[in-house]
């Protein structure tokens, strides 16, 4: 998965054979952030209101979207930045490697970024020949392991210390205790080296300001700075969705987006990029490149239920609190983005064939729409697509089984005439009756043994409309006390 | 004399007669005059909440038809079905269609059996006697989609000789989430078994929940792990007296 489009997500398969180790270690990390995070938002008593603030200045610059992109690409051009417009990611790559070969870069560093994760950015660099070097530790990690991130804000969630250690000692010829302080020194010297030699530095965005063409970046590590300040060449590479209207805004997203995802009031590094360096001496590469990724976006933003996903921050709080991804992990969800923002985005962006087991990867259990800073509806959402994948709706055709559909149909049926559901009652409690072992029913055939498989089911016993025409027929209102 | 229809839901209707019973016997001694409409089936929930809108209709009519016939608050004993009548109900039908009108006036008065117990009828000693160490799971939809956030440890405060002990992530689902379970069933599994891992490490020697699946999860989770702690629906709970605890 670290690098092409998956034609088909399968959940459930990888669910049946998570590695022991990953829900340990992501609930590990995890636990952290929701305890920090959890204490950064009770020092706030207005957090509730800036949610809604949030919420419905995202909803805003979703329906006014052209506007503030055409006011972006105005103002970063003024600030003497170049602006590319990617419609799909084959474009967005092709656009990067251009910029690439014009100023013949050899090797690239980079900053963490989700969006150069989307269009699998490393490995086009890599095929033409340019080195790509991740600087961002977690992401370093997972580019020595070959993999994706796990997880929005932490990639490499689901390693533990001793994996990295093990990790490091095998790519790099080293001998890598498992001490992170230690892990930190040795990626660090690995890294400053490649900053020095770099042509290129790509980052992605957290923000984009339209009001004077700031791209915003958010980070902790003091790579992203290095990444856009020392080579002479910055490509950004950032989703249309990342656009906001202006300086005010962003005051009320840099309250939100630390405390949502870290656990922290403001993270260690906040930039401002507007344009390169413009006179002698100035800090900050000589030309800036915005490459605007749409990738399938422009038509997620006709659908009025589905595009509230686009509100996200990319905080990773949704997924910090999930219940499902805590026990599988962010690999489960088979895509660069996972946790309850990749059920919802997965679908909408590779289509409901691909990802259709995504959207029912959720007990519908709400603990992500409590968390999440811009209060995305995502139970709502999840329902919307299971709505989409089970019938088919204005922008797919219904993409489930067809047995799967049918028994839906049956079990409609049975539940809507009351007097067959009324038998059913009455005879299931006979015919489970055969499963019974001392008041459980350890096994039940399919699909119950689906459930039976984890733990065994209360017998059927249906005793309660019987018990009610008896108690009544005799002792009328003066029931059984 | 206040009137109130009950609402058994399926999971009660199949596989919890007493707690049924209980809920009967404890409404009556405070006063509430019963009705049982016997043509309620389910609410539809499982069909409404796999994508299957289209046919959920029928189902919810079949339950708006079933406790249309009096106009008393209808009262179930589980927070996620009751939250499905409520706040998806109206949702199903065109806006000014009559089936709408009708599915807004039923979403308008129905209660969960707690959020009844506490907020309508304003009680919170129901004279109930459990000297037991009791821990209490928080049911998703319970919680957060009726935004019960303490109806049930009002109840449970106000019972003689119960001892308290609060549950580490008790709020966290325990792994049910209706035919999750059937499609995803490891991933429910690993959720049960954190949920009952926090049981046991409680030290309680009862686990109360609002809801009937959450209980059957739950209960053949502890089951299974092989420990003796009783999982109980709170009503079953209110229930118990001198002689029965």
């Amino acid at each position: 998965m670290s690098h092409e489009v998956p034609n088909y997500i399968g959940f459930e398969e990888y669910s049946e054979h998570v590695p022991a180790s990953i829900p340990s270690a992501v609930q590990q990390a995890t636990s952290r952030f929701v305890s920090g995070r959890a204490s950064r938002v009770a020092e706030l008593p207005q957090w509730e209101e800036l949610r809604q603030i949030g919420s419905d200045i995202r909803l805003h610059t979703i329906e006014n979207m052209d506007v503030y992109l055409t006011r972006l690409e105005e103002k970063v051009q003024a600030a003497g930045g170049h602006v590319h417009w990617a419609q799909t990611a084959e474009e967005a790559r092709q656009i990067v490697l251009q910029i690439a070969r014009e100023h013949n870069v050899k090797s690239v560093v980079k900053s963490k970024s989700m969006a150069t994760e989307e269009i699998g950015l490393n490995h086009a660099l890599e095929q033409a020949g340019i080195e790509a070097l991740e600087t961002d530790l977690g992401e370093y990690i997972i580019q020595l392991a070959g993999t994706g991130p796990s997880h929005i804000i932490v990639p490499a969630v689901h390693l533990k210390k001793e994996e990295i250690a093990a990790l490091f000692s095998e790519k790099l010829h080293i001998d890598a205790p498992a001490d992170p302080v230690e892990l930190t020194r040795i990626a660090r010297e690995v890294l400053r080296e490649k900053f020095l030699n770099a042509g290129m530095g790509i980052s992605g965005g957290n923000f984009l300001i339209a009001e004077t063409g700031t791209l915003v970046l958010v980070t902790n590590e003091g790579n992203g700075r290095m990444c856009t300040t020392m080579p002479d060449l910055h490509v950004a590479v950032v989703g249309i969705d990342k656009v906001i209207p202006d300086w005010e805004s962003l005051t009320v997203f840099l309250k939100l987006l630390a405390r949502s995802a870290t656990g922290q009031k403001l993270s260690t590094y906040t930039q401002f990029i507007t344009g390169p360096s413009r006179e002698q001496g100035e800090f900050g590469p000589k030309e800036f490149h915005l490459v605007l990724l749409d990738n399938g976006r422009s038509n997620i933003l006709k659908d009025p239920v589905g595009r509230e996903v686009f509100k996200c921050i990319r905080c990773g709080a949704c997924a910090n609190v999930c219940p499902v991804y805590k026990n599988v992990g962010g690999f489960a969800y088979g895509w660069f983005i996972s946790g309850p923002i990749g059920a919802i985005l997965s679908p909408q962006m590779l289509g409901t064939q691909t990802a259709r087991e995504l959207p029912y990867a959720s007990t519908l259990c709400g603990a992500c729409a409590d968390v999440c800073p811009v209060k995305i509806p995502i139970p709502t959402i999840l329902r919307h697509l299971r709505r989409r994948v089970a019938q088919g709706d204005e922008f797919a055709e219904a993409t489930l089984p067809v047995t799967i559909r049918t028994t839906a149909g049956l079990a409609s049926f049975a539940l809507a005439q009351n007097w067959l559901y009324r038998i059913g009652t009455r005879i299931l409690p006979w015919v489970m009756a055969i499963f019974k072992r001392d008041n459980w029913i350890p096994y039940a055939p399919y699909p119950l043994s689906r459930w039976t498989k984890a733990r065994p089911l209360p017998p059927f016993n249906a005793g309660f409309r019987g018990w009610w025409r008896k108690v009544r027929a005799t002792s009328g209102k003066e029931s059984a006390k | 004399m206040p009137k109130a229809q009950l609402f058994i839901t399926c999971l009660g209707d199949q596989f919890y007669t007493s707690t049924l019973q209980n809920m009967t016997h404890l409404l009556e001694r405070l006063g509430v005059e019963l009705l049982f409409p016997p043509q309620q089936t389910c609410c539809g929930q499982p069909l409404f909440n796999n994508g299957f809108e289209d046919k959920t209709r029928a189902v919810a009519l079949n339950f708006m038809h079933a406790f249309a016939k009096s106009d008393a608050p209808i009262i179930g004993p589980s927070g996620s079905c009751v939250s499905m009548v409520k706040h998806h109900y109206p949702s199903l039908f065109k806006e000014g269609s009559s089936e709408h009108s009708l599915a807004v006036d039923i979403s308008s008065r129905i209660y969960e059996f707690t959020e009844y117990l506490v907020n309508v009828l304003e009680v919170k000693d129901v004279g109930a006697v459990y000297p037991h160490k009791v821990t209490y799971h928080a049911s998703c939809h319970y919680l957060r989609e009726m935004g019960l956030k303490t109806e049930a440890k009002t109840l449970l405060n106000c019972v003689k000789g119960l001892e308290f002990i609060s549950l580490e992530e008790e709020e966290t689902c325990c792994g049910f989430g209706g035919a999750f379970t059937v499609t995803y069933p490891e991933v429910s599994r690993s959720m049960m078994e954190n949920k009952v891992r926090d049981i046991v490490a409680s030290g309680a020697d009862t686990v109360v929940m609002c809801e009937p699946g959450c209980l059957m999860n739950v209960a053949g989770g502890l089951h299974k792990a092989g420990s003796s702690i009783r999982a109980m629906h709170i009503i079953d709970l209110l229930a118990a007296r001198e002689e029965s605890a």
